[in-house]
C-alpha cells in the first residue's frame, strides 16, 4: 500500500514552494569526487582561538551545564555591548536591549518573524546570502531585491534602494562586508541609505557578520550609529567569522529595546536560550581571543590579494572587495553561464566554486570563491582555473 | 615599507622561512624588489638571525639525545654571568643557553649522539669549569610541539565542501 493514497500532502504550500538553495545541488556534485580543492567554503580554515576552546572546557568542568537567562548570559551580553560601544560607536543596554541566539542565522530569522506582517515588502540587496529572500517568504512577507553591480562594486547605489521603496515597504536589510561580494558600502553610502529609511520610516536589519574582516584602514562602521537610525536598526551579529567559531553557533542581536523583546518571544518559545557551553566559548573570545582574530585578518589579507592578482592576471575581471573572504570575478568573457562554468571547472579541473546565481538572479555572470582556505591551495586552484581557461579557449573543456 | 606589511614578512617567514620575495609581494600588493630589500634589512639589523629547518628528529634513523641542563654558577665580580656563558657557548654540543631567573642561572640545551656523551660533556666539561657550581640534568624523551610547530598530529580539514 502507498503511503500517497492513505494521507494528504501535508508540507504548507508557502514551503512547498520555496526554492532549495541553488548550492544544495553543487554540494551534491562535490561530494561525489576526490582531491578537489574547494573554493566554495564559506566559513574560516582556521581552528577556534584555543582560549576560546578552553574557556568553553572550563565551563564544563565547572559543571556550567544548565540553561541559561532567554536573553543569555548576563555577563557575555554586558562584554557584547562593551564590544559594540567600542568598536562600532553604538551603545546598547545589556539588560533589555541584547539578545544572544544560535548564530546569527537565528537572529536573522527572529529580526524578519518579529517585524513582518503578511504582505510586507522587504527590501535587501543581491547577490545575497541564500536565506534572505526565502525567510522572508517564510513570514509570508514579499522579498524584493536590489540588484547590486560590478561598476559600484557590489556596493548598493541609494538611488536603486529608494526606487525600490513602496508604501508596504517595512524593512531594509543590509549585509557589508557582503557574502558572496566582498562588498563594503562608504559612509557617504552608509548616509544616503540612512536618510531614505529615515524618510519612509523603514526598519533596517544590519548583517554584521563580517565586519572585522575589512582590509581598508578605516575602523568598523555601522548604519545604526547615524543619526536616527538607532531606534529603527536592528544590529545583527555573531563570533563565526571573526573569531572562527561557526561550529559554536553564537550569534547576537542588539536594538531598541521594544524589537529585541519581540524577538526574545518567539527566541524564548522556539529556542529557549543558546547552547550554554558556547556561550562561555564566546565569552572567553571576545575577552581573550582579539589578537588571535587580528592575525587571522593580516592573512585574508594576504590571499586575497594573491587571489584578486591572479584572476586578473589571466583575464578573469575581477574587482578588489575590501571586506569578508571573497572574491567574485566576472566570467562572462568565458562565453559560459555561472553554473556550466563552475561545473565544468569541478569536472576537467576538480575545483570548486559556487555559481554566483545562487546569490540571486544579478549574481548570473559570476563566480564565488572564498580565500578561507590555505594560500598553497588557492595557488593551485588558481593554476587549475588559468589551465581550465586555457582548455577553454583551445575548445579543449 | 609599512610597519604592518613588515610584520607580515616576519610573521610570514618566521612560520616558512622559504617563502620567497616573489611569494610575499604577491600576498602584499608589493613589488619584489621592495620585500628583497625589506628583507635584506631585517637581516642587516639583525633581526632576522638566520634561517633554519624544523626537524623532527623522531623521524631520524640515529635520533640524537637531548637535555637540558640547569646550571648554578658563580657570577664575577666584572660582567656577572656574560664571560662564563660565552665560554659555554662556544661548545659544538650547546645547541641554546640562557640566563635564567629562579633557582639556578644558566639553563643549557645541550645535544650528543648518545646518553654517554652528553653524561660526558657534563662530568668533565660543564662541571669541571671554574665557578660552575651545580649541575641537574634532564633528558628530552618527547617533543610534542617546537617553535610554534605541533609535531605531532597531521591537520586536516574537516569542512564541509560547500557551505553558502
Amino acid at each position: 500500500m502507498s503511503d500517497s493514497r492513505s494521507c494528504r500532502d501535508f508540507v504548507a504550500p508557502h514551503i512547498a514552494v520555496l526554492p532549495k538553495s541553488g548550492i544544495r545541488y553543487f554540494f551534491d556534485l562535490v561530494n561525489t569526487m576526490s582531491d578537489v580543492i574547494s573554493l566554495g567554503i564559506g566559513e574560516p580554515d582556521f581552528v577556534s582561538p584555543w582560549s576560546v576552546c578552553e574557556g568553553a572546557m572550563y565551563s564544563l568542568e565547572r559543571g556550567r551545564t544548565s540553561y541559561t537567562s532567554n536573553l543569555g548570559l548576563l555577563s557575555l551580553r554586558k562584554a557584547i555591548c562593551d564590544y559594540v560601544a567600542e568598536e562600532f560607536g553604538v551603545r546598547y543596554a545589556p539588560e533589555n536591549e541584547c539578545l544572544v541566539t544560535v548564530g546569527v542565522s537565528e537572529a536573522f530569522d527572529l529580526a524578519i518573524r518579529a517585524i513582518t506582517s503578511p504582505g510586507d515588502e522587504i527590501v535587501y540587496h543581491e547577490p545575497c546570502y541564500v536565506s534572505y529572500g526565502t525567510e522572508i517568504r517564510m513570514s509570508h512577507g514579499v522579498p524584493v531585491p536590489v540588484c547590486t553591480y560590478e561598476k559600484n562594486l557590489f556596493a548598493l547605489d541609494p538611488a536603486d534602494l529608494e526606487k525600490a521603496v513602496t508604501p508596504r515597504t517595512r524593512a531594509i536589510i543590509l549585509n557589508f562586508p557582503c557574502n558572496p561580494t566582498g562588498a563594503v558600502l562608504t559612509d557617504e553610502q552608509m548616509r544616503d541609505i540612512a536618510k531614505i529609511a529615515v524618510k519612509y520610516d523603514l526598519a533596517v536589519i544590519a548583517d554584521h557578520i563580517y565586519s572585522e574582516l575589512h582590509y581598508d584602514d578605516r575602523p568598523m562602521h555601522t548604519v545604526a550609529a547615524l543619526p536616527g537610525m538607532r531606534e529603527r536598526t536592528i544590529f545583527l551579529h555573531g563570533f563565526s567569522k571573526a573569531f572562527a567559531m561557526t561550529g559554536f553557533r553564537i550569534g547576537y542581536a542588539c536594538g531598541p529595546n521594544s524589537i529585541v523583546d519581540a524577538m526574545m518571544k518567539i527566541h524564548q518559545y522556539a529556542m529557549l536560550c543558546a547552547p550554554t557551553t558556547a556561550q562561555y566559548g564566546a565569552e572567553e573570545a571576545l575577552k581573550s581571543a582579539r589578537p588571535d582574530m587580528h592575525r587571522m585578518v593580516a592573512e585574508y589579507k594576504g590571499r586575497r590579494n594573491v587571489i584578486v592578482s591572479r584572476f586578473n592576471e589571466m583575464g578573469l575581471s575581477c574587482f578588489n572587495p575590501q571586506g569578508a573572504f571573497y572574491v567574485f570575478p566576472n566570467i562572462t568573457s568565458t562565453g559560459l553561464n555561472s553554473q556550466d562554468f563552475a561545473v565544468r571547472l569541478l569536472q576537467s579541473k576538480r575545483v570548486a566554486v559556487v555559481p554566483g546565481n545562487a546569490f540571486g538572479a544579478c549574481g548570473e555572470g559570476y563566480v564565488r570563491c572564498s580565500y578561507a582556505t590555505s594560500l598553497e591551495d588557492i595557488r593551485t586552484a588558481m593554476d587549475r582555473i588559468a589551465e581550465f581557461l586555457d582548455d577553454l579557449k583551445a575548445g579543449k573543456a | 615599507m609599512k610597519l604592518e606589511d613588515r610584520k607580515y614578512i616576519l610573521n610570514a617567514l618566521v612560520k616558512n622561512a622559504k617563502t620567497t620575495a616573489a611569494d610575499l609581494a604577491e600576498q602584499l600588493g608589493a613589488s619584489e624588489q621592495e620585500v628583497a630589500a625589506e628583507i635584506a634589512d631585517l637581516e642587516k639589523q639583525n633581526i632576522i638571525r638566520g634561517y633554519h629547518a624544523l626537524v623532527n628528529e623522531d623521524n631520524l634513523h640515529d635520533k640524537p639525545v637531548k637535555a637540558i641542563i640547569e646550571v648554578r654558577v658563580r657570577p664575577e665580580r666584572e660582567g656577572g654571568f656574560d664571560r662564563i656563558a660565552r665560554r659555554l657557548s662556544n661548545f659544538p654540543q650547546v645547541t641554546a643557553l640562557y640566563l635564567m631567573s629562579g633557582g639556578y642561572d644558566l639553563m643549557i640545551e645541550v645535544r650528543g649522539a648518545d646518553l654517554n656523551e652528553v653524561a660526558s660533556f657534563v662530568s668533565s666539561k660543564l662541571a669541571t669549569i671554574d665557578g660552575v657550581l651545580s649541575t641537574a640534568t634532564h633528558f628530552l624523551l618527547k617533543k610534542y610541539k617546537e617553535s610554534g610547530i605541533m609535531l605531532l598530529e597531521e591537520e586536516r580539514d574537516e569542512r564541509l565542501k560547500i557551505v553558502p
